[in-house]
């Protein structure tokens, strides 16, 4: 025991005191919020230049306002047409837009015409055809004598309140949604961590094997405390990395939102497009406020230990299983491609039937795969916010734990013959003989 | 009854193997398509240097390996210092593998402390052990520095370090010097004999029979998994001579020396190789030179060196 604490300790402190794992670590938040603070810079500035555009709009359509965005300027003005072409020569603006009048007051298309010799960039078309749309709305209004109030009740907002029969407990049409992101999200990240430090696992074994200082270790330890220590090892700085950002994300977004400005509203502006903000805002605040309410309604003393568990299950049996091949390859890293693969396959399956279960959390393929070792791992967790039955859970936990172990100690058969052996890559035949090797 | 001898046997054991580090009886360890270890039986006397000598592929490695537990036999009983090989053994031996190696981005001194402590050092006796041993190579400006940044003799005796350090009872070298500069070869056999005479055992597989002859007393010669020779060098050198004496000599040779008590095997210029039969002595010979009125320069006996020997016996075992 005493060992294979000090080969974790080696495997913690030699990846933490890494510089490459202190930057990504660091980074990776701050690369995300850089990128996203991008997204939204991009997004929102459209031309760099500022353009001053004049409207020959002689019936008015417009009311003499169009407001768009900050580097448009747009004035109305009654001279001809020809008069304002002749200022466009003279570089007094930089283009005009000619309203011509709105013959059908119920039609439902409208063209305007843009005099420049330069081309609208799509952005700024997109925000004056949608000015102009929404003028043209009101103008309709008013024709047809329809209140704005009036038209808006007109629109009703359905959704389902769903009700339980036989057991007792509350859930909203948004307690689904919640469920699914949270499951989503959970499902995705459980496949990526598990690959990626069981892959972390796979090259240290790789390394010792090819440094040949695996002979000496293993004339101190025995081979199964020696991968343990690796997998623990190599766990735990997969638990400190994950702690770290879910600390790190919220405070990086807190101060750049403050720095740079970006809050919901922006990203709402974004994402929305033309529709109009006070309609989403409306609905979305009371969205906002329920998401919160049902994301703490969720039973967290059930979903974040068993979570957990199956992340800390899924991760021993991969990365065992990783560690064997690790020990199986010769000197070659891509000589592991082909004994990885059985691997990742039961992996990329959980994804999928993972990514299914979001949207039918109760259909047979999410029940039956949650209690199957091993995919269980993956989509089970993404069944917990679902609340499944009692018993569904209490299976897929006790086969999963069974079936960890036994893949463990398989692994661990493999990976202490493996170690030894030199020259080319053990095939499949080789590696279920090892299994049966005495001593 | 029964017990009464199964105790005695098993004392007689312990006394039998007390005064021997390391004690094998007839192991055995077989693969799949071969056996690797066949039968093999020998002592290694305490504070000795013992060779254990083979071609590849003879079963040396997979006798180490049995040693130093990091495989099990199959049959056939192995006792340290007299007790059979058991879990806490390893801290016992020190092991330094023909195909060795370290972590290269680790510093030289995290990597030792963590080899150490492996086998069983705590954490401030190996510190404080290290640095002894890092000031007796003159090397301890060393700790700070990563292994990828030394030269391959530096990590040897780095790793010469870490297969010592924690004081073992017995010390397997497999190929010590491979890949050593003569002056860091010497300091390593120095620091052998230092060893040998602090008590220390050593376990010492090589192909190179000009070091076994110089510092082992005694050797095991396997092939093909069996043992095909085993005993002191010396004796085994004399077991195998063939009773060939160089004769220098000046002047004319009389046609007399020629008897049916000598065989000339070879006469060059000044030079003559005699064999004798085997209940002549050396003395004979040389009254019988003396007395033929042979001007001799110098006389001396023809031993078979430890190379020839192996080879002929390896290529008797083979057929």
């Amino acid at each position: 025991m005493n060992k294979i604490w000090l080969v974790t300790q080696r495997e913690y402190l030699t990846r933490v005191k890494n510089k490459t794992f202190i930057l990504t670590t660091l980074l990776t938040p701050l690369g995300i919020l850089v990128f996203m603070a991008a997204v939204v810079l991009v997004m929102s500035t459209g031309s760099d230049k500022a353009k001053v555009i004049n409207i020959y709009d002689p019936t008015h359509l417009l009311e003499n306002e169009l407001k768009t965005r900050d580097n448009l300027t747009f004035q109305f003005s009654d001279q001809g047409l020809d008069v304002q072409k002749e200022w466009y020569k003279e570089k007094k603006i930089n283009g005009i837009l000619e309203i011509p009048p709105l013959t059908d007051s119920l039609a439902s298309k409208y063209s305007y015409k843009y005099h420049s010799d330069d081309q609208l960039a799509m952005d700024e078309s997109f925000a004056i055809e949608s000015a102009i749309s929404k003028k043209i709305r009101n103008y309709k209004l008013k024709k047809l004598n329809i209140d704005a109030n009036t038209l808006k009740n007109l629109d009703t907002d359905v959704s389902a309140i769903p009700v339980t029969i036989l057991e007792d407990k509350k859930i909203s049409s948004i307690t689904t949604v919640v469920s699914s992101v949270l499951g989503g999200v959970v499902g995705y990240a459980m496949f990526f961590i598990i690959l990626f430090y069981g892959m972390q696992v796979m090259r240290s074994v790789m390394e010792e094997k090819i440094n040949r200082i695996v002979e000496v270790l293993i004339s101190s330890l025995k081979p199964f405390e020696l991968m343990m220590g690796k997998v623990i090892g190599v766990g735990l700085v997969g638990l400190t990395q994950i702690g770290i950002w879910l600390v790190l994300m919220p405070l990086i977004y807190i101060i750049g939102a403050a720095l740079f400005g970006v809050n919901a509203e922006s990203m709402g502006s974004i994402n929305t497009g033309d529709i109009p903000l006070e309609q989403i805002n409306m609905t979305s605040q009371d969205k906002i406020g329920q998401i919160f309410l049902e994301v703490r309604a969720m039973n967290w003393w059930l979903i974040l230990p068993l979570t957990l568990f199956y992340f800390l299950a899924g991760y021993f049996a991969y990365s065992a299983l990783f560690a064997a091949i690790g020990s199986a390859v010769g000197e070659d890293i891509n000589e592991a491609n082909s004994l990885t693969l059985p691997v990742m396959m039961p992996l990329m399956f959980s994804m999928y039937i993972g990514i299914s279960a979001v949207n039918a959390p109760d259909s047979s393929l999410a029940v039956w795969s949650s209690m199957i070792p091993l995919i269980s791992s993956i989509v089970m967790p993404v069944r917990l916010p679902f609340s499944p039955p009692w018993w569904q859970i209490a299976v897929s936990v006790v086969s999963l734990i069974i079936f960890s172990i036994f893949l463990v100690w398989l692994a661990a058969r493999i990976y202490r013959v493996g170690i030894l052996m030199y020259g080319k890559k053990a095939s499949f035949r080789e590696l279920s003989k090892w299994i049966f090797y005495k001593g | 009854m029964a017990t009464y001898l199964k105790s005695v046997t098993f004392v007689h054991s312990i006394n039998k193997t007390n005064m021997n580090v390391l004690s094998l009886q007839n192991v055995v360890k077989a693969y799949a398509n071969h056996i690797a270890v066949n039968d093999v039986s020998f002592d290694v006397k305490k504070g000795s240097i013992f060779g254990l000598l083979g071609p590849n592929g003879a079963g040396k490695t997979s006798l180490i390996r049995i040693i130093t537990t990091i495989t099990a036999a199959d049959s056939g009983k192995v006792f340290l210092n007299g007790l059979p090989l058991n879990n806490l053994h390893p801290n016992e031996i020190g092991y330094m593998p023909e195909e060795r190696g370290l972590y290269k981005k680790m510093k030289v001194g995290e990597q030792l402390l963590y080899l150490a402590q492996l086998k069983g050092l705590s954490s401030k006796d190996a510190k404080y052990k290290l640095k002894t041993w890092l000031e007796k190579f003159d090397i301890l400006n060393w700790w700070d520095k990563k292994i990828g940044d030394l030269s391959k003799g530096m990590s040897q005796k780095v790793q010469f370090i870490a297969t010592i350090v924690h004081d073992p009872s017995l010390i397997i070298l497999d190929e010590p010097f491979s890949g050593l500069d003569p002056i860091n070869a010497n300091l390593i056999k120095d620091e052998i004999y230092h060893l040998k005479e602090k008590g220390t055992s050593i376990l010492f597989s090589t192909h190179r029979m000009e070091q076994v002859e110089e510092i082992c007393e005694d050797i095991v010669l396997m092939n093909q998994g069996k043992i095909i020779l085993y005993g002191g060098v010396q004796q085994i050198k004399n077991d195998f001579k063939e009773n060939l004496f160089s004769v220098k000599y000046e002047g004319r040779l009389s046609d007399s020396l020629h008897t049916q008590d000598y065989k000339i095997v070879r006469h060059e210029a000044n030079e003559i190789v005699f064999k004798t039969s085997t209940d002549q002595t050396s003395n004979d010979l040389l009254r019988n030179l003396i007395n033929n009125k042979v001007n001799i320069i110098s006389f001396n006996e023809i031993m078979p060196s430890l190379n020839e020997i192996f080879i002929k016996k390896v290529e008797a075992s083979n057929e």
